[in-house]
């Protein structure tokens, strides 16, 4: 099996996903076409080289449908060889386009090729891309669908954070942003995206407000209690957790991950292509999994997910320098940092999407470049990064400076 | 064989189908309708001269809907899945070819119209109602655990769309024809006198009709797919709520959601055969035939008082007195008034008859502001209830309702003075929930004139009456008891005497089984949440709370005290002796019971339950079904007994009594329709091991089930245990 490494990294800024967000009148092509084209020329890549470019994209639909990945790739000009997939793992799909990349190259099958992601939440909306899941009454009921803010809200319930809990984590999300752009902790992989005439419209993540404090936060309205109540949500959420009295809507717009645009691009190659192109590796892939676990709870996955890549790798969560988990919920971050006994100061130590926004397609491979960046400034060696992901999945992947 | 159906064409080429099933009070669709239906039918569409065909009905109503026995027998015959639908596809695809024919039909609709009828009437280019009052239309087969087959889910949905359909559907509601007209599933309304005439003209004036959904450029209103933003929203909010309300027990409205879902997504023809596979699929299930069985063959014979005692002369009661102006007694007078009896309701002083009288006229308060009922009916109604304290008025009675105090020295003494003035054939019926029949009988001056009648609470609301037959009591008192409660509109089941009679005991041992559990250190929320999963409305934590641990305590102390050295205390008695006697825990009432009760309305599990039974851990907890199955299983054990001990004489009593009295889940059909459909080996296999793991007062099923079972006999049907006793 071949060694498979990052020699390189970029992603957008994050725009806020509404009609009045800085990204919305850029398309989705667009954002891919510039994260191609940027992760090219800062290597001065010769695309020929490349044998894949793998793209999560969640709502494939509209102006993100057909094959995104090859589109963007022909028109950020990559030789016309290089072919390139969308693929939709739901909110894991840009690690999970990484991982993918890697294992072609694992494999011996590729010598080099790029992960990645996209999505433009402002302009195609979630569940525009419809699906059995939710919508064929079949499969609702005999999956016990619920949407995943209720399954978020029995989280919490389930395992005892409180409102108060997953405040204080979101407002500590917000600091740790704020504070990483200050030091510019992300100068190296965020690219400006250019507008219609070059001119750069957005340099830097929308959403981060450091004055975020629990307090702030405390007016906000929960926002699945009507929908868990009045719906039925609950009531089906209790009929696969009937040990659960009541289940407490904790999660809000606050202290929840935002709906943002953006994308990511992962440069991934065996160890002859840093030759090739004259680069360093920065860090190894040392092994990666994806996981189902029980869909309803739905995002317990994380570590179920860490703890099988953890064996794979032959380490154990000790071992583990800097994690990375996706702040797609308040409760997803502390049930998992209680289950792996991760502290606090080791994981999102730059903050997550509750500060920074989550563009579905994108987040996977923007957490993985977030992680090396921070391992890179620490000059520690090893971090995880891991997703929870809807329908109960879960995805991680361990890298490790070289 | 004669021909259900007269068929003529008048000289303008209108052809006219006229259904008029003989020696019947209404047209029935069994076989033979369907023969001569698809005759006259195709014998229209074969002549030229014929125009159209206006479709009329010479009875009352324009179709009745399936044959009963035709119904009752299919029941216990065993289908094959690929004959059945052939036979059902035969007749949607019939309909189709009604609407394809070329030939404009006309449905003139002059009384109700429901289910198979409305079916045939849908698949007609319009359908003309007269303004004939009372006249209900729709597609009620979702009571009864099935889907309307015949092409009804697939003509709703591109008549109205998705969002108007589909809650019709899973109603199954039933319109009045201004209702359907504004709906979209009538063409217009005419007087009687014009039906046939203006359903004539509708076809000169629309020669060749077709379907809005056979032309071309065709949208199903709102929207064709499920994709669309709004679509999908309500099939996600509409999947949850369903799931929710039925607790993934009754598969018609999930079948009925599928057959939108997936028939807006194919044409016509494909819609209607996938419709018509989801509805042979509901066939198969057992839980449409204990429907069909419960709420509407044997609900249906009991509405028709088929336990009366045949020999004796119908009575028409035109008044009554009620003892006892509480809850009940108020209750049983305002539903005596509304069926037009006249009513003296007596209590100890006037004020308290007086605020009985209230509790009437409270309830029609609200719903005149609801609109459903107007001022002068009021007025009439109250004018028939007469407070008063003076038992004098009692000569003038054919019946009296007692429901006083349970207490049998209080009742005595109500005996004792309405003795006095009541005529010698006037039966005394007492409405006690708790005390045997045939000891209050013994303080009555005559026994055999002696009844029980058991409401449920709210009277007005709850259909069921469990009539308790006394040691004593004649079948003059039955009969006139039966009429009285046919007079009411409820369904009255038949019990023999014994504590608790039947629906309290039969009830009682799920409250016993829940209540045990906590004993166990089972977490009350997982016995709650078991009980709805199961189907019950309440959990019977919640509900021993609502009606009183000291109540229940109480109950236990009279059994003690009734019954001496055979006095067997129910496993669950421990436990409210502590909550009650220790903890000052009465239930809902002081706002301390199981649960603990909050200012604002809200309630919780009281924590210092598990003070006092310590909660297992989570990985000790049993699962969901195996709580459910406790639950239930226990109320099978307790009707199994109550048949062998001959305090229910038919199953089709305590499955009515169950379903209709105290919230058995209907999917089930009751006790007696449960069993038979596990199968009876399968009953007492599982009851032996839970006897053995929980105790065999609960779950040791009596010898008899045994024997039935070795004898492969069951409750219903061919193999019937009645028919062989």
């Amino acid at each position: 099996m071949s060694e498979v490494f990052i020699y390189d990294h970029v992603r957008t800024p994050r725009g806020k996903g509404k009609s009045d967000g800085v990204l919305h009148e850029i398309t989705p092509i667009q954002l891919a076409t510039q994260t191609l084209e940027r992760v090219r020329d800062r290597n001065k890549l010769d695309t020929k080289l490349l044998e894949d470019i793998i793209f999560g994209c969640v709502v494939a639909v509209g102006e993100q449908g057909g094959n995104i990945t090859r589109i963007a790739a022909l028109n950020a000009g990559y030789d016309q060889s290089v072919p390139g997939v969308q693929v939709n793992r739901y909110c894991a799909s840009g690690l999970e386009a990484v991982n993918m990349a890697a294992a072609k190259i694992m494999a011996g099958q590729a010598d080099a090729a790029i992960g990645g992601g996209v999505e433009s939440m402002s302009r195609v909306p979630m569940g525009a891309d419809g699906g059995a899941w939710a919508l064929d009454p079949d499969v609702a009921f005999n999956t016990h669908f619920i949407m995943q803010g209720i399954s978020a809200d029995l989280l919490a319930t389930k395992y005892g954070y409180t409102r108060q809990d997953c405040d204080a984590y979101a407002a500590e999300s917000h600091r740790r942003a704020s504070h990483a752009w200050k030091n510019g902790y992300f100068d190296r992989s965020v690219i400006a995206i250019k507008d219609v005439i070059g001119l750069d419209i957005a340099s830097r993540d929308e959403t981060i407000r450091p004055e975020t404090t629990v307090d702030t936060l405390s007016a906000l309205k929960p926002s699945f209690a009507m929908m868990g109540q009045k719906a039925g949500f609950n009531t089906i959420a209790q009929q696969v957790y009937p040990l659960v009295e009541k289940i407490h809507h904790v999660h809000h717009a606050g202290n929840s991950s935002g709906i943002v645009d953006g994308a990511a691009a992962v440069l991934l190659g065996n160890r002859e292509l840093g030759d090739k192109l004259g680069i360093k590796p920065r860090a190894r892939i040392r092994s990666f999994t994806s996981i189902g676990s029980e869909p309803t709870i739905m995002l317990t996955g994380p570590s179920f997910a860490a703890e099988r890549a953890l064996k794979r790798a032959g380490m154990s969560a000790a071992d583990i320098d800097l994690w990375e988990l996706n702040e797609a919920f308040s409760a997803v971050v502390l049930r998992f940092m209680d289950a792996m006994a991760v502290p606090h100061d080791r994981m999102n130590v730059n903050g997550g999407a509750i500060a920074m926004g989550h563009p579905l397609g994108a987040t996977g491979a923007m957490i993985l470049g977030t992680l090396l960046d921070e391992m890179e400034r620490r000059q520690v060696s090893t971090g995880l990064a891991t997703l929870c992901v809807g329908a109960g999945m879960g995805t991680a992947t361990i890298i490790e400076r070289i | 064989m004669t021909s259900y159906f007269k068929y003529s064409v008048d000289s303008d080429g209108i052809s006219s189908i006229v259904i008029d099933q003989p020696n019947s009070a209404a047209n029935v669709m069994d076989q033979q309708f369907i023969d001569g239906f698809k005759e006259a039918v195709n014998k229209a569409i074969g002549d030229d001269a014929v125009k159209g065909v206006v479709i009329s009905s010479a009875k009352t109503s324009f179709i009745a809907g399936a044959d009963l026995k035709v119904l009752e027998a299919s029941l216990y015959e065993k289908k094959d899945p690929e004959d059945y639908f052939k036979k059902c596809f035969d007749f949607s695809s019939f309909l189709r070819k009604i609407e394809l024919s070329g030939k404009t039909f006309v449905a003139a609709i002059d009384g109700a119209a429901l289910g198979g009828g409305f079916e045939i009437a849908l698949a007609c280019h319009a359908r003309i109602v007269s303004d004939k009052k009372g006249i209900m239309v729709g597609l009620p087969e979702v009571g009864v655990g099935l889907l309307p087959g015949g092409g009804g889910t697939q003509r709703y949905l591109r008549m109205l769309g998705v969002e108007k359909s589909l809650p019709l559907l899973l109603q199954g509601s039933q319109l009045n024809a201004k209702k359907a007209l504004d709906a979209g599933l009538i063409t217009q309304i005419v007087t009687s006198d014009d039906l046939l005439k203006v359903a004539k003209q509708w076809i000169l004036d629309n020669p060749a009709a077709k379907q809005p959904w056979d032309k071309e450029k065709y949208q199903i209103p709102g929207g064709s797919s499920p994709m669309q933003p709004n679509i999908a929203q309500f099939f996600v909010g509409t999947n949850a709520a369903v799931q929710a309300s039925t607790q993934h027990n009754l598969p018609a409205p999930r079948a009925i959601l599928s057959c939108i879902y997936e028939g807006m997504q194919l044409p016509m023809d494909t819609a209607l055969r996938v419709e018509c596979k989801y509805f042979v699929k509901l066939n198969l299930d057992p839980v449409s035939g204990n429907m069909i069985r419960t709420i509407f063959l044997n609900k249906s014979e009991a509405d028709k008082l088929s336990r009366r005692p045949q020999n004796v002369e119908k009575k028409k009661h035109e008044k009554i007195g009620v003892i006892g102006a509480g809850l009940m007694g108020a209750g049983v007078a305002y539903v005596a008034a509304q069926s037009g009896i006249e009513v003296f309701l007596i209590d100890r002083d006037l004020a308290a008859a007086e605020k009985g009288k209230s509790y009437a006229e409270n309830k029609m308060k609200r719903d005149l502001e609801k609109g459903r009922i107007k001022e002068e009916k009021i007025a009439e109604i109250l004018g028939r209830i007469h407070p008063t304290t003076d038992y004098a008025n009692l000569s003038q009675v054919s019946l009296v309702v007692e429901a006083v105090f349970e207490d049998r020295d209080v009742k005595a003494e109500v005996y004792k003075k309405s003795a006095e003035h009541m005529r010698k054939d006037a039966v005394m019926a007492s409405n006690t929930s708790a005390l045997p029949i045939s000891g209050l009988a013994q303080t009555y001056f005559n026994p055999a004139q002696f009844i029980g009648l058991h409401f449920f609470s709210p009277v007005e609301r709850m259909p069921l009456v469990e009539i308790i037959k006394g040691q004593q009591t004649s079948p003059e008192t039955l009969a006139y008891a039966m009429d009285f409660v046919g007079q009411l509109r409820k369904t009255p089941i038949l019990v023999n005497d014994s504590r608790g009679f039947f629906t309290s005991r039969f009830f009682g041992a799920m409250i016993n089984e829940g209540v045990t559990m906590v004993s166990e250190g089972v977490s009350p929320a997982l016995i709650e949440q078991a009980a709805k999963s199961a189907g019950m409305a309440i959990g019977p934590l919640a509900v021993s709370d609502e009606v009183g641990l000291d109540l229940a305590h109480h109950a236990g102390k009279q059994a003690q005290k009734d019954l001496g050295p055979d006095y067997k205390p129910g496993s669950s008695l421990a436990v409210i002796t502590t909550l009650v006697e220790k903890n000052e825990r009465f239930g809902r009432k002081n706002g301390k019971g199981f649960y603990e009760y909050a200012a604002d309305g809200t309630k919780a599990i009281w924590p210092g339950l598990h003070s006092i039974w310590k909660l297992k851990d989570e990985a000790a907890q049993p699962s969901l079904s195996e709580v459910k199955e406790r639950l239930l299983f226990s109320q099978l054990v307790d009707a199994a007994k109550c048949f062998a001990e001959k305090v229910i004489d038919h199953p089709a009593d305590g499955d009515v009594g169950a379903c209709l009295g105290v919230g058995f889940p209907i999917y089930l059909g009751g006790p007696y329709s449960m069993m038979d459909t596990l199968g009876l080996d399968h009953v007492i296999q599982r009851c032996d091991q839970l006897a053995k793991n929980f105790g065999e007062d609960r779950f040791g099923v009596p010898d008899s089930l045994r024997v039935m079972a070795k004898n492969k006999k069951t409750f219903y049907g061919p193999t019937s245990v009645l028919l062989t006793s």
